[in-house]
């Protein structure tokens, strides 16, 4: 029977999704269509590349939500440990770009290794932990925070501080769901904090200048403050409800920087103004509050620590990218996830998203 | 998935182990403080500080330009062009909407090729970034100016100008003036007239991306208002002419500057004013004071037996004399001074006085009468009052209070010391004799009817003076040479010592003419100065006169004017001529 058949796939291709984060980022989804559309000057051409890496990007997805953590658990530790005899490799063969060494030449392509650790430290941490979740005692946390450090100071030395916070942080959520105490976390804040004055003789010179740019970026409005002061007067002069679609004339002007990928915001806050932001803040909690249930719920502790750490790491994303672009955080090179275009940040979220799917399948069981 | 997997240490989870609630409401918390955060931002941008950066926005991409009026154009009283506006473009800068260090070095080195400036400055010019305009070049040709565009250079404009062309070139700079780079007037009548010519400027507003190309145009906020046309009463055929001849005098008698007026004896209105040494407007390159100054206008001096014709005028006006009247011209003395004349007579009517230029004659006329009432009829003559021509540094000459003359004062007056006057004010003041009687005021533009005059003597006053005059440029007269071939031309001529230092120098002086014709009906006075002629020849009528001839009969028949003595068909022969000569 025909529409049985149609039922049957649509039920075989819908099984291992999660319906509300789907609908979440679909919602996301048509708004950025919308805010590339105006951004690229209404470039078809870009419209196109992203359908192809959304539709890629679902079919990952899709792929990791099928298989059952406990199969894709089996990878963490192969996988933690190619990456970082990578990013080894990159110490010593890397190809240096803008004074930065990120990028290794692996014979068929160029890869940045510190992106494939984004998931892999969450994943050996969560399959650490759940290994010796019986008889955790402190000695666990030492190594786990040794298996945070090693891939973490090799990013920093390449140097790229972004990536390195970014991928330290997903280790940092993975060992806080794990329950490191709350004494050491507090202590650790402390720690650091004190240290900030250490770091910042140890920071490179651009590193200084975003910093002091932040905090004033009239000081130097045509080098490095250029960016943030003009997404400021993008997303100021959009107003409660915005200039209209294609209507930005900051954006139409050429005026924002990097205005398809990582200040899409800016376009999109100028064009829609403050109801925009709220009902793209709310598609992102939504996603949140969904992940962080799924999270909550998840039955293995491999699941919730994984879980855990992706839905953090997802809400940095979303934080950071907005903060840096409304003049409150450094500029850092983090897209806004789903909103900013370019393919491998799109597909690398997608494959976070589609373990914790894979993982919230498992207690609808 | 039909089997869910679970390893061996699944089986004992303890339930302690579980996700502790407390880190997902820590969780919940904290996210929900930083998503407020990112909130109040938006909100503090979007609301609060909406119109601060809608301005800077504005100020970043709103341009307001420039829309330039045309300039007016300046004529003679036939319409023939003598100023008129030519487009060039400008080329100027945005610093602040460029980055200097992303501009190839090849297209730095071709833009200052292009406008032959040297790459350093052009480098300086444009690394100035806190400023929003800066002109690299100015006046160039559109053709290279779309040269420089061809280029692309974000921030780098061209802007429409016009540039001044003066098509009389030196032959009327003294009159017409020049505008500066800017295009506005600094000299002559485009300064005095500055408003007038210059319009109102527009102005529209459009936007302009990051890399400084307009993207639209808004809108325009006012339209630009064009400078009207200056018709001035000058009459380029005759100003030609009057240049030519003047500057070929200068040449003949070796002087140091020279001045010739034309007027319309019948209106007043200039119909030609000249200078040497003079410039060319449309090439200042070699531009000094001395040939700036429009010495028929700004310089006084003092003008001798030209002066004459009035203590006479007077005399006759007030019945005390007629032409007739015998005076005694020997030597003459006024307390312990005394005048004479050059060629000393036993006695001489009032109109050989005028004819031989008698100073003992004009002296005994001047005696008749109070110091106020000459006073009086000067002024009214127009001496010592600025003659109104609106021209900067114009000169009202010098006539001192009649309080304080003494009586060889009044006496020297007569014949022009002691009194200064502008060659404008000398030739405007001859009006009286060939209007009925009345000054005319002068007109630099063209008069629709003539203005009229202030009368000053009887009109039967004015013609016995003209019918006295014309026996000046007759055999026996100072001016023989200043006669025109089938005219009357009635005139006086001048030859004043100058004064260096405060005395009468003995080899320097000014040689003067004045004159009018037809004198039965006169149409044009000319009065023409020549300044330190260094030739030998120095009297009025010698320097002076034959330059006059010349300009008075080119420019009545320039003009059409029938002759008043079409029955006098020679000249006479310039080796039969017996001129008077006088040193005054």
């Amino acid at each position: 029977m025909q529409v049985s058949l149609a039922k049957r796939l649509t039920r075989a291709i819908m099984d291992p999704l999660d319906g509300w984060l789907l609908a979440l980022l679909a919602g996301v989804f048509v708004l950025s269509m919308i805010a590339l559309f105006s951004a690229s000057n209404q470039s078809w051409a870009k419209i196109d590349n992203k359908l192809v890496y959304t539709a890629l990007s679902l079919l990952i997805m899709w792929l990791l939500a099928r298989l059952s953590p406990q199969t894709v658990m089996h990878l963490a530790l192969p996988l933690y440990v190619a990456g970082v005899l990578l990013l080894v490799g990159v110490e010593l063969f890397g190809i240096t770009v803008n004074g930065s060494t990120r990028w290794l030449n692996v014979g068929i392509a160029r890869i940045q290794p510190s992106e494939i650790m984004k998931i892999a430290l969450p994943m050996m941490l969560a399959w650490y932990f759940q290994k010796y979740e019986t008889t955790l005692n402190w000695r666990h946390y030492v190594v786990a925070a040794v298996l945070i450090v090693i891939p973490g100071l090799l990013i920093l030395k390449q140097p790229d501080l972004g990536t390195a916070t970014l991928v330290m942080g997903a280790g940092f959520f993975a060992l806080f769901f794990a329950g490191l105490s709350w004494k050491i976390i507090i202590g650790g804040g402390v720690a650091f904090l004190a240290s900030l004055p250490v770091v910042w003789n140890l920071m490179h010179d651009y590193q200084r200048k975003r910093v002091l740019t932040l905090i004033d970026p009239m000081e130097d409005p045509l080098g490095a403050g250029y960016h943030i002061i003009q997404s400021m007067i993008a997303i100021g002069s959009g107003g409660v409800w915005g200039k209209g679609w294609l209507a930005g004339s900051q954006t139409h002007l050429d005026y924002i920087p990097e205005r398809t990928t990582d200040f899409i915001f800016a376009v999109y806050s100028e064009e829609f103004g403050l109801a925009g932001n709220l009902l793209l803040l709310a598609l992102y909690l939504g996603i949140i509050s969904r992940c962080l249930l799924i999270t909550a719920r998840a039955p293995t502790l491999y699941g919730r620590l994984l879980a855990g750490a992706i839905t953090l790491s997802f809400f940095v994303y979303v934080f950071v990218n907005m903060g840096m672009v409304a003049g409150i955080l450094p500029v850092v090179g983090v897209p806004l996830p789903f909103m900013s275009y370019g393919g491998t940040a799109t597909v690398s979220l997608a494959i976070g998203l589609g373990m914790l799917m894979g993982i919230g399948k498992l207690q609808r069981r | 998935m039909s089997r869910v997997y679970t390893p061996r240490y699944q089986q004992n989870l303890k339930p302690a182990m579980r996700l502790a609630p407390g880190r997902v409401t820590v969780v919940l918390l904290l996210l929900g403080a930083l998503l407020l955060a990112l909130l109040a931002r938006a909100i503090y941008l979007q609301v609060v500080q909406q119109d601060f950066l809608q301005n800077q926005g504005d100020a970043r991409f709103r341009r307001t330009l420039l829309l330039e009026a045309n300039r007016g154009e300046i004529t003679d009283r036939n319409g023939e062009p003598l100023a008129i506006s030519t487009p060039v473009q400008s080329i100027w800068a945005s610093p602040v909407d460029m980055e200097l260090g992303t501009v190839p070095a090849a297209k730095l080195q071709q833009l200052a090729r292009l406008l032959e400036m040297p790459l350093d400055e052009v480098k300086r010019k444009l690394s100035d970034n806190k400023r929003e305009f800066v002109y690299l070049k100015r006046q160039i040709s559109p053709a290279l100016a779309q040269q420089v565009m061809a280029l692309e250079i974000p921030g780098v404009a061209k802007q429409q100008e016009f540039r001044r062309y003066y098509p009389a070139g030196e032959m009327l700079a003294h009159v017409v003036g020049f505008t500066g780079v800017d295009g506005k007037g600094q000299e002559g009548f485009e300064l005095t007239r500055e408003k007038m010519l210059a319009g109102k400027h527009g102005s529209r507003t459009v936007l302009k991306d990051r890399r400084g190309h307009i993207v639209e145009d808004l809108a325009v906020i006012e339209p630009p208002r064009d400078g009207q046309t200056l018709q001035l009463s000058i009459d380029k055929r005759i100003q030609y002419l009057a240049y030519r001849e003047l500057k070929a005098a200068m040449e003949v008698n070796k002087a140091k500057a020279g001045g010739v007026v034309v007027l319309d004896a019948r209106t007043g209105e200039v119909l030609a004013l000249a200078n040497t040494p003079s410039y060319n407007p449309n090439n200042r390159a070699v531009l000094e004071p001395e040939m700036r100054r429009n010495r028929a206008v700004v310089d006084m001096f003092e003008p001798g037996s030209t002066m004459k014709p009035f203590p006479i005028a007077m005399a006759l006006d007030a019945g005390k004399v007629t032409p007739d009247t015998v005076f005694d011209t020997q030597t003459y003395r006024i307390g312990p001074a005394t005048v004479r004349d050059t060629h000393p007579k036993p006695a001489m009517t009032v109109t050989q006085i005028i004819q031989k230029s008698s100073n003992v004659g004009s002296s005994k006329m001047a005696a008749m009468f109070s110091p106020e009432d000459m006073w009086t009829f000067y002024r009214q003559a127009g001496f010592g009052q600025s003659p109104q021509t609106g021209f900067p540094g114009e000169s009202a000459g010098r006539l001192r209070d009649w309080q304080n003359w003494r009586p060889i004062e009044q006496a020297t007056m007569s014949f022009g010391y002691g009194v200064s006057v502008s060659l404008l004010q000398l030739a405007r003041s001859y009006t009286v004799f060939t209007n009925r009687g009345a000054l005319l005021p002068v007109s630099f533009t063209r008069l629709g009817a003539p203005l009229p005059g202030k009368s000053l003597i009887k009109p039967d006053t004015a013609k016995k003076m003209r019918d006295m005059m014309v026996t000046v440029t007759e055999e026996g007269g100072t001016a023989v040479r200043a006669q025109v071939l089938g005219y009357h031309v009635g005139g006086k001529s001048g030859t004043a010592r100058k004064l260096v230092g405060g005395a009468y120098a003995a080899n320097k002086h000014i040689g003067l003419f004045v004159g009018f014709a037809p004198a039965t009906t006169p149409r044009l006075i000319v009065a023409m100065m020549i300044d330190e002629p260094g030739a030998g020849a120095y009297y009025g009528g010698a320097v002076a006169g034959p330059a006059f001839s010349n300009i008075m009969a080119g420019s009545l028949r320039i003009l059409g004017v029938e002759p008043d003595a079409p029955s006098n068909n020679t000249l006479i022969p310039e080796h039969q001529i017996s001129e008077v000569r006088e040193e005054t």
